[in-house]
């Protein structure tokens, strides 16, 4: 008989939405929470599991709001199924799958499809993200009526770029009848050209074709000014250069409906990663200088970037094993996230604002009902234990695909149990 | 000297001595090729394979026969004859040329890489012959031959190089192996052709033709490629011949015993007058018979001892 009842012992609670910090017990009763706060009376209950989260910390579910599953059309890569096993080892009860799928993701077939498969999963909860155009080609609007009915949470062509102007100005327009978030993949595609990392000194150095992180911050500086124009909430995935920092930065302090998230790579390595021609380094937008990875950390720290999500992208050898030119870009996240995140704390990163960047504000960002561990919300939380060092290793990913550059990184801190209402969906000690 | 490399795939891994033994070697075997037999048993019951995914003529050419010099047997494979042409990887590729225990794999490669990632997969020797704008080590080392010839040495020289740098791998190899052997080097062009941070490989870099060749020992002159301008790099062959084009007239400020080198193909009138080509200070075709004695030197080394 399933266990309805938790009782989450000791652990020093963090969460940035009712303002918590401190040790406290939280009582879980039929898959959502029932208290948080001091339980003397409530820890007698015979029928409670009794989940001991002292020395750890205990914060709402996270939420990794850019990642791809790959299902339908590539699950060879990965499946729904192993996705969401990959998020639940990695700490997330909540991912938001992008729309560049076979059939892509652009209309409610496809929305029912991965919603029907997540049921099936029966591990995290999966929010579709939909197509802004039809068939991710740049031509015309995707119907948002249809995708919003069937149950995405917001808009991209993220892989593309919207090159037309015009169109991205309607997307954004028509997305506000529908209060659906419009996610930018800022990319202009004349000045990649046939670039293949960043362009510098180590592009140069390895004779590879470069691309400049003007190709970034163009669009970014393209986009503010639509945002601007229609007055419809913005949100620019995988920020990775410091001009688009400053430009978000400055859009902010105007009061524009703009919110931005980078990914981990962005923090943690730069385009020396290439060297080797390592293609599980080899991602867009590209990593980048040691310049724009400082400004990155620094707009994390001081808020400018809202959201740290992991754009994971599973591919096999068949993309990988390649010439550098020839392989697919984009590198699995799901399950070094949080560690990887987690050194931001070391750097100086309260864990407060961690959690809001990993947990809290995506949900904001997502219009999403229940944020935060308050009585009669979903159960769904993370444990994490911010002292435990292990080395990752691809081969014990859940995961279906190992295409990293972390593997054999030596880390502290990671997830060790995650609930998705109510139900243990990882657990570290189980594993 | 006791070479321990299993390959030789760019300038940065080889070292100073390395690089002087290559050339004492190559200059050594250079007679070879003016015997009247021109063949040696040095490496009887070698194979090397000689793979090319891109199209030339040159360096194919001079491969095949520095490796029949020395008596290896030789395949040649090119990619629109082989089953790269079926859709196969370089990881399959790579791994069937080894089940079949050659010696050597000399590889030019569209794809900047292509020869590190080779080498990895076999066992063989693996010596590239250009990748993509990366590397291309035996060119670099067949100019430093012409040029130690022409100087006696390397070390104080200066050396221009001039042109579409961006997307060359030969200038790559110059710069660092000629660095490494004591010279200066000065890259001119226009800027759409001078790569962010080459200065980091240690050149300097003009935007003036006659200004970099103007206190230059050797000027190295690099092809345009026609279908570059599509990439908006140059508005046309005429503005870059009158503009960047090493013309007599350019010439004419240069040192009065400067050599004139150009790894071909040439593009006659365009990035070289046909004077210059031809001139007196032209080794161009120098370079070419040098090339044979380089690659000789680096099968020998690679493959005619105990490694």
């Amino acid at each position: 008989m399933e266990i309805s009842r938790y009782l989450i012992k000791g652990g020093r609670v963090i969460d940035p939405e009712t303002g918590i910090d401190g040790v406290a017990d939280i009582v879980i009763e039929g898959g959502k929470f029932v208290s948080i706060g001091d339980q003397k009376s409530k820890t007698k209950n015979p029928k409670s599991k009794i989940i001991d989260a002292s020395g750890k910390i205990v914060t709402p579910g996270l939420i990794d709001m850019h990642v791809h599953l790959r299902e339908p059309g590539h699950e060879y890569k990965e499946t729904i199924e192993t996705g969401c096993l990959a998020a639940a080892r990695g700490g997330f009860t909540t991912v938001c799958c992008m729309p560049n799928t076979n059939p892509v993701n652009d209309n409610q077939s496809v929305t029912n499809y991965i919603l029907k498969k997540t049921r099936m999963a029966e591990t995290v909860r999966v929010y579709p993200v939909g197509a802004i155009s039809r068939g991710l080609r740049g031509e015309s609007l995707a119907d948002y009526g249809e995708l919003k009915a069937a149950g995405v949470v917001a808009v991209s062509d993220d892989g593309n770029p919207v090159m037309n102007a015009q169109l991205m100005r309607r997307a954004l327009e028509y997305a506000k009848g529908f209060e659906l978030l419009t996610i930018a993949h800022c990319e202009d595609r004349n000045l990649t050209a046939n670039g293949v990392m960043n362009e510098g000194v180590t592009a140069t150095r390895l004779g590879l074709p470069g691309v400049p992180n003007a190709e970034e911050t163009v669009m970014v500086a393209r986009d503010i000014a639509l945002c601007e124009l229609t007055g419809a909430p913005l949100h620019i995935a995988h920020v990775s250069t410091k001009g688009s920092v400053r430009l978000i930065l400055e859009a902010k302090a105007r009061g524009l409906p703009l919110t931005a998230e980078t990914a981990p790579h962005y923090f943690s390595l730069t385009e020396e990663a290439v060297i080797d021609y390592d293609t599980n380094a080899k991602v867009h937008p590209p990593l980048r200088t040691a310049e724009d990875r400082d400004a990155i950390r620094l707009a994390l720290a001081d808020g400018t970037i809202d959201v740290i999500a992991s754009d994971h992208a599973p591919h096999t050898s068949i993309e990988k094993d390649l010439e550098f030119d020839q392989a697919a870009n984009g590198m699995i996240g799901l399950e070094t996230s949080l560690s990887l995140s987690l050194q931001l704390v070391e750097m100086g990163l309260s864990l407060n604002d961690l959690v809001a960047k990993m947990s809290i504000n995506p949900a904001r960002i997502l219009n999403l009902t229940h944020i935060g561990l308050k009585p009669g919300n979903p159960a769904d939380l993370t444990i994490i234990d911010v002292e435990k060092r292990f080395t990752v290793d691809a081969n014990t990913f859940q995961s279906k695909s190992r295409n990293t550059p972390f593997n054999g990184w030596e880390l502290k801190g990671k997830p060790v149990l995650t609930m998705v209402g109510g139900k243990i969906v990882f657990d570290d000690e189980r594993q | 000297m006791r070479f321990a490399k299993k390959d030789v795939l760019d300038m940065e891994s080889l070292s100073v001595e390395e690089i002087q033994a290559i050339l004492d070697t190559a200059e050594t075997l250079k007679e070879i090729s003016t015997r009247p037999i021109k063949k040696v048993p040095t490496l009887r019951g070698k194979t090397v394979i000689h793979f090319f995914y891109e199209p030339s003529t040159r360096t194919r050419t001079s491969f095949e026969i520095a490796a029949k010099r020395l008596s290896a047997d030789t395949v040649s494979i090119s990619a629109s004859t082989s089953s790269i042409a079926k859709g196969e990887t370089l990881v399959d590729t790579a791994k069937n040329l080894e089940a079949m225990n050659p010696d050597a794999i000399v590889v030019r490669h569209r794809a900047a890489g292509a020869p590190h990632m080779l080498a990895r997969i076999v066992e063989a020797s693996v010596i590239n012959a250009g990748d993509g704008m990366h590397a291309h080590p035996t060119q670099a080392l067949l100019d430093m031959m012409t040029v130690r010839e022409k100087k006696g040495s390397l070390a104080g020289l200066t050396v221009a190089i001039i042109g579409d740098i961006t997307h060359s791998r030969v200038a790559r190899s110059n710069i660092v192996g000629f660095n490494k052997m004591g010279a200066t080097v000065i890259l001119a062009g226009p800027p759409t052709m001078i790569p962010m941070g080459i200065e980091t490989l240690g050149a300097a870099v003009s935007y003036h033709v006659e200004e970099a060749i103007k206190d230059a020992d050797v000027i190295i002159v690099l092809r345009i490629q026609k279908e570059r301008q599509h990439a908006f790099i140059f508005p046309s062959e005429r503005e870059y011949a009158q503009c960047y084009g090493l013309t007599k007239e350019k010439l004419a400020g240069a040192k009065d015993d400067v050599l004139i080198m150009h790894p071909g193909p040439i593009n006659r009138g365009v990035e070289i007058a046909p004077e210059v080509a031809e001139g007196p200070y032209s080794v161009i075709l120098e370079q070419v018979t040098n090339g044979v004695a380089i690659r000789m030197a680096l099968l020998y080394i690679l493959l005619g001892g105990p490694r």
